[in-house]
């Protein structure tokens, strides 16, 4: 991956497209800014200037209520104006080009774009393709990245379990198709967490897929074993089409989360799920429900983060942006 | 027109590099070749000049697969934009593929991409006609019709074998008319993706396609050209194990012949970690081991030839994220600054190269050897192989700029390339 594509010159953010690329004292800073921001969210006035006066907008090519809606909300409370953009009733479906749509978009002095989109390396192309001094935050590109997902599940790691050294991690379901496990285990690898585990059949884990950093278990008792931290993959419907999966009986028969099975991890593993939750497919409602879940932590962390994200990738554009002025004179 | 080429270093019949004196052309033909004694040179009262000192003169390229998007896709390439491309890169000879709108599948469109070649005169164009009609993979097309026109083969261009009776038949009505079919091995069915799947499709998340796509294909292909005793030619072999492939049925006396895409010979699935479009091409670039392999195959001679498997596109079909973006690279005009690089990295002796490229390429297609000699066609090439230059976009001479290699500073570049005695491309 290029990391300079997405940091600036002195390794700062400037999109936020990948965990992958990004060091280890990046994301703990990101994770900083994060805790520091999420007192705004218990203010009565739940503001802070550091976007004043800038255009965000969010584009999202694929349907999106939690993500967007966070996003949204976060670029409110940094004082930014927002502009809501679904492509399904905009102008790609009149057949204007993306690249041609951008154009458009940046000619209303928009500052960035938080972009979902249903093909891997889509938020790579926008960053290519946008005139330097637009930042661009990847709210999820086909299986690729998740990147602020990733970093939120890391945020509500850390305030339950403190650190990442000596954790355990399990990530149960749908690798294959996942962007957000893509992020996760890159992110959880960086902060130096002790193992990943990916619990799933063959046909839900992509080929080689130990050379992303995990140990790979087909059985979910076995993989629970000594485990501090359980994520639960979101499975779609659509899988059960193509010989991916026989049945969702069978598989919450083989991978669904109960009671019992919680109790194969560690007693104060913490559960997550990046939602919406199949109750009943990949995880018991009890289970998602009960004392161990951390699934609503999560959502309150998404704003936190996505504030952190794009402050940090406003200011890393002003700096080049200033950079770019001096060379200029 | 009277041509006359002075020093320069002409490929023996030992494949070594020989210096020469002069080269004097005549119309259409060598009729002098002096490798150092001046005093035998008669007069000669040249049109052109070319001083060649330095360069490596060989006969004009022999290029098996070639899309010219003529016609019907005007806005990538067209026979005279591509056939100007093609003299660019050395080649005096190409089959064109019969992917175009309409299908070549009929006499009509033959000879209408025959006639436009004719007309602009920069190199020689073998269609390909279309394996089945609308390339559909349901009905024959008309073989005899297609030969009577100048089809020199048949070829499924990139289209899936769907259905193994049918190809069975075709086989059969193709050594009947005693065509050769050039088929791009690929079985439908596990051909979903837009890369090679690997660890890096995996880290990255875009759709792989398993070298199975390929190697099962190749396995169905080769034991129905053994049945049918058709002359099977595989295009574009990707995957190392359809060199083992190959290489047993060659042992076994099968008439099987195959070529590698030049791109598949320097590139691996690495290149596509950061999204970069111009890598997008089918079938996708594969592993570090199966180049290792494709290396091995055309180096004994298991692979006969190379192609640019040149595929031109107009910038907006490159502009969009990877998967959205239309597979193949414009790689004409730079074959031999390629075969360069992969002879520097000691992967490939340009003598390899160029004897696949022309003598193989020739056997492939049951035509003559090409050789610089005295009573022989003047198509050749003039190549510098130290000529060092920085690509840019608008150096290509083809519609499509969708090249990987824009920017770099590459080494090698074509002189000059003499087609059917006239000068088709000089370097200014």
């Amino acid at each position: 991956m290029q990391p300079s594509l997405q940091l600036t010159e002195s390794g700062r953010l400037k999109h936020f497209l990948t965990i992958s690329g990004l060091s280890k004292a990046l994301l703990t800073e990101i994770l900083d800014t994060a805790d520091s921001l999420i007192e705004v969210g218990e203010r009565q006035i739940k503001k802070v200037p550091l976007l004043r006066g800038k255009t965000v907008v969010n584009l999202f090519f694929e349907a999106s209520t939690r993500t967007r809606s966070t996003f949204e909300l976060a670029a409110k409370r940094l004082s930014a104006d927002v502009l809501n953009i679904n492509i399904n009733t905009s102008a790609t479906s009149k057949g204007e080009s993306l690249s041609d749509m951008l154009r458009n978009l940046e000619a209303m002095a928009s500052d960035m774009f938080v972009v979902r989109h249903a093909s891997s390396g889509a938020a790579h192309f926008i960053a290519e393709s946008v005139t330097p001094g637009v930042a661009i935050v990847n709210a999820g590109d086909g299986w690729h990245a998740h990147p602020t997902q990733a970093m939120l599940d890391m945020l509500t790691i850390r305030q339950n379990k403190g650190q990442f050294e000596g954790l355990k991690v399990a990530i149960i379901g749908d690798i294959l198709h996942s962007r957000v496990a893509r992020s996760q285990i890159r992110a959880l690898n960086t902060l130096g967490v002790d193992e990943v585990r990916v619990i799933a059949p063959n046909t839900l884990l992509p080929t080689q897929v130990e050379s992303l950093g995990v140990t790979v278990f087909n059985d979910l008792e076995a993989g629970l074993d000594d485990i501090d931290v359980i994520i639960m993959l979101r499975l779609q419907k659509e899988r059960m089409h193509g010989a991916l999966l026989p049945s969702e009986q069978e598989y919450f028969e083989l991978y669904g989360l109960t009671r019992e099975r919680l109790q194969c991890a560690k007693p104060d593993a913490i559960v997550m799920h990046p939602g919406p939750i199949n109750r009943g497919v990949e995880i018991e409602s009890e289970v998602a429900d009960g004392p161990q879940s951390v699934i609503l932590d999560q959502v309150t962390n998404g704003i936190a983060i996505r504030m952190a994200v794009m402050s940090m990738a406003m200011s890393g554009q002003t700096e080049t942006k200033n950079l770019l002025a001096e060379s200029a004179s | 027109m009277k041509i006359e080429i002075t020093n320069g270093s002409l490929l023996n019949h030992q494949g070594e590099w020989q210096v020469f004196k002069c080269i004097q052309i005549t119309n259409n033909i060598i009729t002098r070749v002096l490798q150092d004694d001046l005093s035998a040179k008669p007069n000669f009262d040249a049109d052109t000049q070319i001083n060649a000192r330095g360069c490596y003169i060989f006969p004009g390229l022999i290029d098996l697969n070639v899309s010219l998007r003529d016609p019907g896709y005007s806005v990538k390439g067209s026979v005279k934009s591509e056939t100007m491309a093609a003299a660019a890169g050395g080649v005096t000879t190409l089959c064109c593929t019969p992917e175009t709108d309409p299908i070549n599948d009929s006499e009509a469109v033959t000879k209408l991409i025959s006639k436009l070649a004719q007309t602009n005169n920069k190199c020689q164009v073998l269609p390909l006609g279309a394996f089945t009609q609308g390339l559909k993979g349901e009905q024959l097309s008309e073989y005899a019709s297609l030969k009577k026109a100048g089809c020199i083969a048949l070829s499924n261009a990139y289209h899936p074998i769907k259905n193994l009776a049918i190809t069975k038949r075709c086989f059969e009505y193709a050594r009947t008319h005693n065509l050769s079919v050039f088929i791009n091995p690929i079985e439908a069915s596990l051909h979903e993706g837009v890369m090679h799947e690997n660890h890096v499709s995996t880290t990255i998340g875009l759709q792989g396609i398993s070298s199975l796509a390929e190697t099962v294909a190749v396995a169905q292909l080769i034991q129905l050209a053994q049945t049918t005793d058709v002359h099977l030619h595989l295009s574009q072999l990707s995957a190392a194990d359809s060199v083992s492939q190959l290489k047993a049925a060659k042992e076994k006396g099968i008439k099987v012949t195959a070529d590698v895409a030049v791109h598949h010979l320097l590139y691996t699935d690495e290149q596509v970690e950061n999204f970069n479009s111009m890598f997008h091409c089918m079938p996708p670039i594969r592993s570090e081991s199966d180049r290792q392999a494709l290396l091995e195959g055309l180096n004994t001679g298991v692979i006969d030839t190379v192609t640019s498997a040149h595929q031109p596109h107009e910038a907006a079909a490159k502009q969009m994220p990877f998967g959205e973006t239309e597979p193949g690279i414009s790689g004409i005009e730079l074959l031999l600054p390629m075969a360069i690089q992969l002879a520097d990295n000691n992967e490939l002796p340009l003598t390899r190269f160029i004897s696949a490229m022309t003598t193989q390429s020739a056997a492939v297609l049951s035509l003559d050897t090409p050789e610089i000699a005295e009573g022989k066609a003047a198509s050749l090439c003039i190549f510098d192989p130290a000529h060092s230059w920085t690509l840019k976009a608008e150096d290509l001479l083809s519609k499509g700029k969708n090249s990987p290699l824009i920017g770099q500073t590459l080494k090698g570049k074509v002189k000059a390339t003499i087609y059917a005695g006239n000068i088709s491309f000089i370097d200014n």
